[in-house]
């Protein structure tokens, strides 16, 4: 073996810091899904009766789909059929939800203290305001009263069905209907929580919303929701960070966000997913199945995707952008690294519908050990969409011999003063490189991680500082042990 | 000669199982500076490689002791902490990691190594924009990335930067002077005059004698077909420019057996 291969292959050998669990009594419906279970879930949150209706409108459309085909099948991922009767589909601590952050479950704070998320918010850093969710409920919101003297909505989707059914109601499902797809229509049946934000017209939102999602239970599920709604000329940016026990059977979870933003407004929404992964032999590990997608409904709206991907055994998400509105704006920036048995396929799907409306796709796809990374893309301009203008650049960084990575970029245009650009570069890191480094008195370890940082300067540079240094942080810790 | 800073004893060096070095012998003292010079091909930049532990030489026989070490056991990381410099005849590119970040990454782990405490951001600024100014750098570079769209001269001034940041006991320079024009050979060869010191040594590995005319070496060797077939002062690299390298009585054939 050469030695960038044995560098490599100890830095993918990483140890996964967040694999504790949280020693707390939880209740949980009896594994399987049926009608009752949903009226339980439903009855469990004291839901209006519009969003029963709702869930089992999409539990009948999932129902008929899985007798249909199941899973779809499309993407370029081997794992074994989900048994979807032997999900847990809600599972919550015991300790009924509390009405302030003092009545949280000790246990569960320190859960989050050792994740790095204290939920005082004397503790925080202040700038950031967190959504806790452990397992399939939101425990506690931070600074919503701050929040609150501006007109933003910032609370747990649970909260908000309550307090804001009004809003609820008239956006839920318009960006991804329940019928969008296998797991979006599982997750409309059966998600139990998340976070809802809304940001009136013309509020810039002076905190970074944080949404921070824990699995804890075994044999769980979890399928949350977070709605974002920035009206008019309206500013938020959004962070959301995973983890979840070491566990040797897989969990799934299969989340959906919609993002919605009219005339002017911004969206930026940020993800470090770093759900459970597995370990070197692919044993157990998170099945991320997410729906994400925004819609840009009005004229000179921006959505942004940030997206840094380094766990789960299986990734399958795909943030999009609608841009429905003219002279809109969509981008996506990713970084999927995937290594010992890890597969994604991820990428994004940029709707043009708008006149003039801008879109740009930069992919960072890296892959080690027996990792398989795929990039999945789909630029479409429609008939309307006059001078569309997509930059797609999707690069491949292979560290060893082992792993794979592969391009499906899908264009369609039908406006012939579109302008589309797709750039792909595959590239592994040298002997002369690491040499290079190590002659400079780097370590193999320190090399590998600076170079890989290097090539996915162009995504971390979009993300809010603190989560920047998080992600080049989890990146050397995902990288470690693949370095000698 | 068990004083010299560098020994190097029959050394023999190997790539694809085909053997460069057959047999290299020199000695290098604190304070001096070897000019290895030899036709392409003779297994210049092999010895050059070979000292700062490149993984695709083999070495196949003799032994290299610097500061009484055996530095053919120290891997390439650690011979570069212990004080072993090798200015790159090409020096490699690393895209999206800027020149600064990448130099104060090197700089610490040299200081931590000799027990002195890291730099933080601003000191090494301070420091690096000191050393700019012996190679005429502008400080524009630092934030570019690693080489990257760096012209031929742009890169062998940022070596010698690199050089100067790190204040090598023994500094390799392999060909540093290839592919300078007259004004950037000036440059980098008045930062080399710079960084010499009475405890520090160099070995400039070269073809041409133009170097020379600038940093006057203390020994000439002429290596040819893997050997050192000649060493002298710095006479020899004159007559070397005059009469070319055929005039020496290459070994040739005979010589690799």
């Amino acid at each position: 073996m050469s030695t960038s291969a044995k560098t490599i292959e100890e830095v993918t050998n990483r140890a996964y810091p967040y694999g504790f669990v949280t020693p707390i009594e939880s209740e949980s419906t009896p594994p399987g899904l049926s009608e009752d279970i949903i009226r339980l879930i439903s009855a469990k949150k004291n839901e209006p009766a519009f969003m029963l209706d709702w869930r089992l409108r999409a539990y009948r459309h999932w129902t008929a789909m899985e007798r249909a085909a199941g899973e779809p099948r499309w993407a370029n991922l081997t794992y074994p059929s989900i048994d979807y009767d032997k999900i847990v589909y809600y599972s919550a601590p015991k300790r009924p939800v509390a009405a302030s952050l003092d009545e949280v479950d000790p246990e569960i704070l320190k859960t989050f203290e050792k994740l790095g998320i204290p939920l005082e918010e004397q503790k925080r850093l202040s700038g950031v305001a967190v959504d806790a969710v452990f397992d399939s409920v939101s425990v506690g919101t931070t600074f919503k009263e701050k929040l609150a003297e501006l007109g933003i909505v910032f609370c747990s989707f649970s909260e908000a069905v309550q307090q804001h059914p009004a809003l609820v109601e008239r956006y839920l499902g318009t960006v991804v209907p329940p019928t969008d797809n296998f797991f979006a229509a599982l997750n409309s049946a059966v998600f139990s929580d998340g976070s809802f934000c809304y940001i009136p017209k013309g509020v810039r939102c002076p905190l970074e919303l944080s949404t921070y999602f824990r699995i804890n239970s075994a044999g769980s599920g979890q399928f949350e929701r977070t709605l974002i709604i920035a009206d008019e000329g309206s500013y938020v940016s959004y962070l959301e960070g995973c983890t979840a026990p070491m566990r040797d059977e897989n969990q799934l979870h299969a989340a959906v966000v919609e993002l919605i933003a009219f005339e002017g407004a911004h969206i930026k929404y940020s993800t470090v997913q770093n759900w459970y992964a597995g370990d070197r032999e692919g044993r157990g590990g998170i099945f991320n199945f997410v729906t994400k997608r925004g819609k840009c409904a009005g004229a000179r709206s921006r959505i942004s995707w940030t997206q840094v991907e380094t766990g789960s055994a299986i990734t399958w998400k795909y943030p999009s952008v609608l841009l429905a509105g003219d002279d809109s704006v969509g981008e996506f920036y990713s970084v999927a690294l995937t290594t010992n048995r890890q597969q994604a396929d991820t990428g994004t799907k940029m709707i043009h519908m708008g006149r003039r409306t801008r879109s740009t796709i930069i992919s960072k796809g890296i892959s080690a050990g027996h990792g398989n990374n795929t990039y999945r893309g789909l630029v479409k301009v429609l008939p309307r969409a006059e001078q569309a203008r997509n930059y797609t650049q999707c690069d491949s960084m292979l560290l060893g011999s082992e792993c794979g990575a592969h391009t499906f970029p899908y264009i369609e245009v039908a406006n012939k003063s579109a302008v589309v650009e797709h750039e792909a570069s595959t590239r592994k890191i040298s002997e002369e490189q690491l040499f290079y480094c190590k002659q400079r008195g780097l370590s193999g370890e320190n090399a590998v991680s600076m170079i890989v940082n290097g090539f996915c300067k162009e995504v971390f540079k979009n993300l809010p500082m603190e989560f920047a240094v998080e992600a080049t942080r989890l990146l050397g810790v995902s990288l470690e042990g693949s370095v000698g | 000669m068990d004083r010299a800073m560098l020994s190097i004893r029959n050394l023999h060096a190997a790539v694809d199982g085909v053997e460069i070095l057959h047999g290299i012998d020199l000695a290098v003292e604190a304070g001096e500076v070897h000019a290895v010079m030899g036709p392409n091909g003779s297994g210049k930049s092999t010895l050059a490689q070979v000292l700062a532990g490149h993984p695709t030489y083999t070495v196949t026989a003799g032994e290299v002791r610097y500061d009484d070490q055996d530095l053919l056991a120290m891997p390439p990381e650690a011979r570069a902490r212990a004080g072993v410099f090798l200015a790159f005849q090409y020096p490699v590119e690393i895209p999206g990691v800027a020149n600064a970040t990448f130099l104060k990454a090197a700089v610490n782990e040299v200081r931590s190594h000799r027990g002195l405490e890291e730099l933080d951001a601003m000191e090494f600024l301070e420091l690096l924009r000191e050393k700019a100014k012996i190679v005429e750098m502008d400080p524009s570079f630092m934030s570019r990335p690693v080489n990257e769209g760096f012209s031929g001269g742009e890169k062998k001034r940022n070596e010698i930067l690199q050089m100067a940041l790190l204040e090598p006991r023994l500094a390799i320079l392999d060909e540093t002077d290839s592919g300078l024009d007259i004004d950037a050979l000036r440059t980098v060869a008045g930062g080399i005059n710079r960084l010499r010191r009475p405890d520090n040594a160099m070995v400039l590995v070269t073809h041409y004698q133009r170097l020379l005319n600038y940093v006057t070496p203390d020994h000439v060797h002429v290596l040819a077909g893997g050997r050192i077939v000649k060493s002298g002062g710095k006479e020899l690299a004159l007559a070397l420019e005059a009469k070319g390298y055929e005039w020496l009585d290459a070994p040739g054939e005979v010589a690799t057996r």
